[in-house]
């Protein structure tokens, strides 16, 4: 699904990541972990094209295709979906309007017709339940006004709507509680299939609990350090990420 | 002939042409004057430093309307707010268009200018009311004053609620091959009326026209005003509206704006309160490019205590494009527990886009919230990540942030067609077709 080849990365002449190497194959489950200013959210926000960044080398592929060079709606008619750390707040456009929006571009980029405003309704109705969202929510301005917990329950209403194949999870596990947490979880596990991806980016083993990895990565100070399964992210909840730090040196 | 003096030698064969005998004689003479000695306003002012009226000066203009030009209601229905029934007085020319006007005088006025100012039934109202607000001494209101005949007539008796909206149209035909128009409103809103009114100005061809428009609105104890003022004309057209809002206590006047075409358009916007308790409520959209300018200047004067103003300019500005909004807010000594606001936030689409923000709070009052802010930017590209993120691309993207960006104002407008319109304009602008109507 996605192939990252050696990324490296820089803002303002900043190196921020040092040689990437990420292999993530459709049906699986990534956890990328790591301390503060690690060059995760960095990552995310590179594979999903934020131009903001530079790409000095690397490759990136989805599906064997190289997308590095693409707009970042592009990536998105592709099927790459980001769950922003900060959702952005647009006055003035509902929840519903941008999502009709989104969907029909997508749909219009691959040479679909619009979705049917019936259908729409029904894909609508049956992702707002999915993630226990009120149906008056949906006719609020986009983010404006939202909780912490509302706006990242809304990120992952609207990557029901989208259905991606490659779905990032940019620290969606924080400023929820743990009810919402585990909607949250419980909409991103009801999505997860043997046709598509999820990389998880978190602080914290908590959201594991929940969205259970088939591998956990650790990112310092723009590379993977370390891999392994699901038991690395207890260690790390446990020991901190000192220890790491220590056997590099050795 | 340069036009002041064009302007100063029709005067008399004007006022010969209504009524040289007229009560208002004096009213006029005393005005032009007044725009003899100072002319058209120049960049050495103060006011008028980031706008420059001569070269629109150097057209050929005629100066006062001698034909009656016919217009097909078909051709301009676009530009009224059909969808809904309303009050109309229309002029084509500076001409009264008796044939697209839908006046009355039942239960309140919507007419003429022209037969308030000469009908004897109406001189006790003109006594009291014509030219008792607007500047005696600033030059392109006194250049209104002295030609003032024609225009619209709005008196709303006591405790009235109007539930229709009147809609004042100006068009211009382009018979002439550069037209100087100067309409004259006068607008009376009783004590505890309500009335909504719509303004525009339409050139309906490329000859260039100069509208040098004077409105003077008397809000009555606890009277309600909403007044759009939607300006949207051809690249031909220029306007300087001049518009002197006179309220009682207790009243509640919004003025909303709305700039998205025109040449040069200065708007000149007065506030006065004469009494405790007065709301006041100036907004504006401004969404422009090419080479256009857009000129706000407004004034707040809070003479007495208890009263509030609230202001909120949004403007967008693409191509090279120059925008000026300049705010004034004065606060006299009387004026305690003044509460005024004053927002102001540009975008500079392009390089060569100028805006000239210039907030002035003058405040005599110690007991007073006064507050402003002043943003100019370009558009959030966080916001604009977001949005291309879940598939929209950069430019109906960068169209919904715009919107999102004049949210605040549209949403205050209160008559729900005219919102619908205002949000089909701005898409318009924007060149962009959404799955929804914005």
């Amino acid at each position: 699904m996605l192939q990252i080849k050696n990324l490296h990365a820089s803002v303002e002449d900043k190196d921020i990541l040092k040689g990437i190497n990420l292999t993530v194959n459709a049906g699986e489950v990534h956890a990328i972990m790591g301390p503060n200013g690690a060059g995760k959210s960095t990552l995310a926000s590179i594979i999903a094209g934020n131009e903001n960044y530079e790409v000095s080398e690397g490759e990136i592929l989805l599906e064997g295709e190289d997308i590095s060079e693409l707009a970042p709606e592009e990536r998105a008619h592709k099927g790459v979906f980001l769950s922003f750390q900060y959702p952005v707040e647009i006055p003035g456009v509902s929840v519903t309007n941008f999502m009709k929006t989104a969907i029909n571009e997508s749909r219009k980029a691959n040479g679909i017709e619009e979705m049917p405003a019936n259908e729409m309704l029904k894909l609508i109705r049956e992702k707002s339940e999915l993630l226990e969202i009120d149906r008056k929510f949906l006719s609020r301005s986009l983010n404006e006004g939202f909780s912490g917990g509302e706006k990242k329950r809304n990120e992952i209403f609207q990557m029901a709507m989208l259905q991606p194949k490659l779905a990032i999870l940019d620290e969606t596990d924080s400023g929820l509680d743990i009810d919402a947490l585990r909607i949250v979880a419980n909409g991103v596990n009801k999505l997860k299939s043997k046709d598509n991806a999820v990389v998880v980016i978190t602080h914290y083993q908590r959201l594991l609990d929940y969205i259970v990895p088939d591998f956990v990565h650790v990112l310092m100070d723009g590379k993977i350090v370390k891999s392994g399964g699901k038991e690395l992210a207890y260690e790390l909840e446990e020991k901190g990420y000192d220890w790491i730090k220590a056997e590099l040196e050795v | 002939m340069e036009l002041k003096d064009k302007l100063i030698s029709s005067f008399m064969a004007f006022e010969e042409s209504i009524d040289v005998h007229n009560e208002l004689h004096d009213v006029r003479t005393l005005a032009i004057k007044n725009f003899e000695n100072k002319g058209f306003p120049t960049k050495k002012e103060e006011a008028w430093k980031y706008t420059s009226l001569s070269a629109i000066l150097k057209n050929d203009y005629s100066v006062f309307p001698k034909h009656e030009n016919a217009v097909e209601f078909k051709d301009v229905k676009k530009y009224f707010l059909h969808e809904i029934d309303t009050h109309k007085v229309i002029f084509v020319d500076g001409k009264f268009s008796s044939f697209l006007s839908a006046t009355t005088h039942d239960g309140l006025d919507v007419c003429l200018m022209s037969s308030a100012l000469n009908k004897p039934k109406y001189k006790m109202v003109i006594d009291e009311y014509f030219n008792k607000i607007a500047s005696k001494d600033e030059s392109l209101t006194t250049l209104n004053t002295a030609f003032a005949n024609e225009g619209a007539y709005i008196n709303i008796p006591k405790s009235k609620v109007v539930e229709k909206p009147i809609e004042i149209i100006y068009f211009s035909t382009g018979i002439e091959s550069a037209l100087m128009v100067q309409p004259r409103n006068l607008v009376i809103v009783g004590e505890n009326a309500h009335v909504q009114i719509i303004e525009r100005h339409q050139s309906l061809n490329e000859n260039p026209v100069l509208t040098n428009s004077v409105t003077e609105i008397f809000a009555q104890k606890r009277a309600i005003v909403d007044y759009y003022k939607i300006q949207n004309d051809l690249q031909s057209a220029n306007l300087i509206d001049n518009t002197y809002i006179s309220q009682k206590q207790e009243s509640r006047v919004s003025v909303h704006t709305f700039s998205f075409g025109g040449n040069i358009t200065r708007n000149n916007l007065n506030f006065y309160h004469f009494g405790e308790r007065i709301d006041s409520t100036l907004k504006g959209i401004t969404i422009i490019g090419d080479k256009q300018h857009v000129d706000h200047y407004t004034l707040v004067n809070h003479a007495t205590p208890n009263c509030e103003s609230h202001q909120n300019y949004k403007t967008i500005l693409a191509d090279s494009s120059t925008g000026v909004f300049n705010g004034k807010i004065f606060v006299e000594k009387e004026a305690q527990k003044t509460d005024a606001f004053q927002q102001n936030n540009n975008i500079l689409l392009g390089d060569k886009a100028t805006i000239n923000a210039k907030p002035q709070l003058e405040i005599f009052a110690d007991d007073v919230k006064c507050s402003h802010g002043c943003t100019i930017g370009q558009l959030d590209e966080n916001a604009m990540f977001y949005m291309q993120q879940r598939g929209i691309p950069k430019k109906e993207a960068k169209a919904l942030l715009m919107y999102a960006f004049s949210n605040e104002v549209i949403e205050s407008i209160k008559i729900p067609e005219l919102k619908q319109r205002i949000t089909k304009i701005i898409a318009t602008k924007l060149g962009v077709s959404l799955g929804f109507d914005l």
